[in-house]
């Protein structure tokens, strides 16, 4: 008990330290690296629930994929800090009101846990225990069956969402020359080398 | 629990650990031995052969090299990034062991998502390399790290579908049950490298691409890009780089054991074969997939980065999602799929 405390209070201080880092920092390379932190740790409090599967897909997705291309693009840009430091009183009241609005919420969330736990324990599907199923199989049990549709639907809004990325930044431009794969895969000796009989003290 | 019980459980787990860190490392040093004496085999050169008996001494020679050199760390350098960055790269390769079952229930944790957790460690590589190739502060170690970010990305795509899969004919994320659910009276007829054979090939090359092996070494190509992102490395810093590079080929080449060529499983199903402890057999088999790998080195010229990019996203990508379909469907239809049997 004493050592998954330990853990515990371990993964949360280094969770929330590094998530003040993240808007603390002044070199944006540094706050993405503190975000991947703060991801890995939030893996590492799934783990301590039981949550084997979501911590490992919270690492996959997110730090494997989605943090590689946060750290491309605040590497190939040079972002200026100096100059998004003007606007900062401008936007203020803006992200303060967001910021309190998040705020209650979660104060919501947390006082409805305190007056009525059974809220909060009552799940629409029971979570079968550990020795019966693995917790990879009761998600999947979940998910394809009685979430089906939703789970199909958030599928299909996904592709859209790259399909309209991928439409929205191509650009043919004309008169660029590339490397066509397939016609030069396409050439044989034949059509690429020519051999010639030259005449002595005449070349071709 | 007491606390002594706990202080023991932490001593095992230590030892176990170190146990595993040491013969990997001196499995390693003979691997890289291995990769170059192969090299200069097929080029009709002798490879190391002065530092002890046949060259057996060359890689810790090597390694007393790098130690007792100079680091040197470039005066525009992000000093803490600068120096994190090769930790960063060994310490997650070494991190991947930690789920390995060289024999029936011999890894040092036998966790339900065990593949999972490969995979997301092997993902994590990433930023070792971009870490290392921003901190320099230079243009050649930027361009290559972002040359090299890119591959290791894209491959892991056709990586995590091949081992979809695996997981669709196994049934499990757990690696030992994985092995165990390769085992039949067939022997190595059995396991999945021939019901999936042209996934057992996807996830080769995709494994010498995630590991920037060559062919696919654009990353570092002394030609090109004098070393990629490892340019203003030197010493220690180094060293760590390669070291994890290498370990990284060898979870590679654990992981394919696993996946496709049965584990710890004795390839003829009946004794005197059996009787062979089944650690042997997995060091065989890993280092069977090691000499492929290092042939290819010897063989294969270099690719071109338009090539690789297209042979990772326009061949392999479609070619291992239809294979995802077509095994579910092999797999239901024939009623063999996990949880109808």
């Amino acid at each position: 008990m004493t050592v998954t405390a330990a853990f515990f209070y371990l993964f949360a201080t280094i969770t929330i330290a590094s998530g003040f880092m993240v808007i603390a920092s002044r070199n944006p390379v540094q706050s993405v690296l503190f975000l991947i932190l703060a991801f890995v740790n939030a893996a590492g409090l799934f783990l301590m629930m039981g949550a084997e599967f979501l911590a490992m897909i919270l690492v996959i997705v997110y730090v494997g994929a989605v943090a590689v291309l946060f750290l491309f693009v605040v590497m190939m840009l040079d972002v200026d800090f100096a100059a998004l430091r003007q606007g900062f009183l401008q936007y203020l009241p803006i992200g303060g009101l967001i910021g309190l609005i998040l705020l209650i919420e979660l104060i919501f969330v947390v006082s409805a846990y305190v007056i009525d736990p059974g809220l909060v324990r009552s799940p629409a599907v029971p979570i079968p225990a550990a020795d019966v199923m693995t917790n990879t199989e009761a998600l999947g049990h979940v998910l394809y069956t009685r979430y089906f549709y939703f789970f199909q639907a958030a599928g299909l809004i996904l592709l859209v969402a790259m399909i309209g990325a991928i439409v929205l930044t191509l650009r043919e431009r004309v008169g660029v020359r590339r490397q066509d794969i397939s016609k030069q895969n396409a050439r044989t000796q034949e059509t690429a080398v020519e051999l010639r009989k030259v005449p002595s003290r005449q070349g071709i | 629990m007491e606390l002594g019980d706990i202080l023991l459980a932490v001593a095992i787990m230590l030892g176990k650990s170190l146990l595993m860190l040491v013969a990997l490392l001196v499995f390693i040093a003979y691997a890289l031995y291995a990769d170059r004496k192969v090299w200069a085999a097929v080029q009709l050169r002798r490879g190391p052969n002065v530092v002890g008996p046949w060259g057996l001494l060359q890689s810790f020679a090597d390694l007393l090299k790098f130690v007792l050199k100079e680091p040197i760390i470039p005066a525009p350098a992000n000093k803490g990034m600068f120096l994190l960055a090769p930790l960063v790269m060994c310490t997650l390769s070494l991190a991947a062991w930690a789920v390995i079952p060289l024999n029936a229930g011999w890894a040092i944790a036998d966790i339900n998502v065990g593949i999972l957790y490969i995979f997301a460690i092997s993902s994590l590589g990433v930023y070792g390399v971009l870490m290392g190739g921003w901190a320099s502060n230079s243009k050649y170690p930027f361009l290559g790290a972002l040359r090299s970010a890119a591959q290791m990305v894209s491959y892991e795509v056709s990586i995590g579908f091949v081992i979809v899969t695996v997981l669709m004919c196994a049934g499990t994320l757990n690696l030992s049950k994985i092995v165990e659910a390769q085992n039949s009276s067939l022997g190595m007829l059995g396991w999945y490298w021939l019901p999936l054979f042209p996934m057992f090939v996807v996830f080769f090359i995709s494994a010498m691409a995630e590991t920037n092996r060559p062919p696919f070494d654009l990353p570092e190509a002394e030609s090109e890009l004098v070393a990629g992102y490892m340019v203003e490395y030197s010493s220690t810093p180094y060293l760590l780089f390669m070291l994890g590079e290498y370990v990284a080929i060898m979870t590679m080449c654990a992981l394919g054991t696993i996946l496709f060529l049965g584990g710890w499983l004795s390839p003829i199903p009946f004794a005197p074969f059996t009787w062979v402890p089944g650690v042997i057999w997995f060091v065989l088999k890993a280092s069977f997939l090691f000499f492929l790998i290092a042939m290819v080195k010897a063989l294969v010229p270099r690719y071109r980065y338009d090539q690789l990019m297209r042979l990772g996203w326009k061949v392999f990508l479609p070619l291992s999602l239809a294979m995802v379909v077509i095994v579910a469907g092999v797999l239901m239809a024939t009623g063999n799929a996990p949880g109808m049997r």
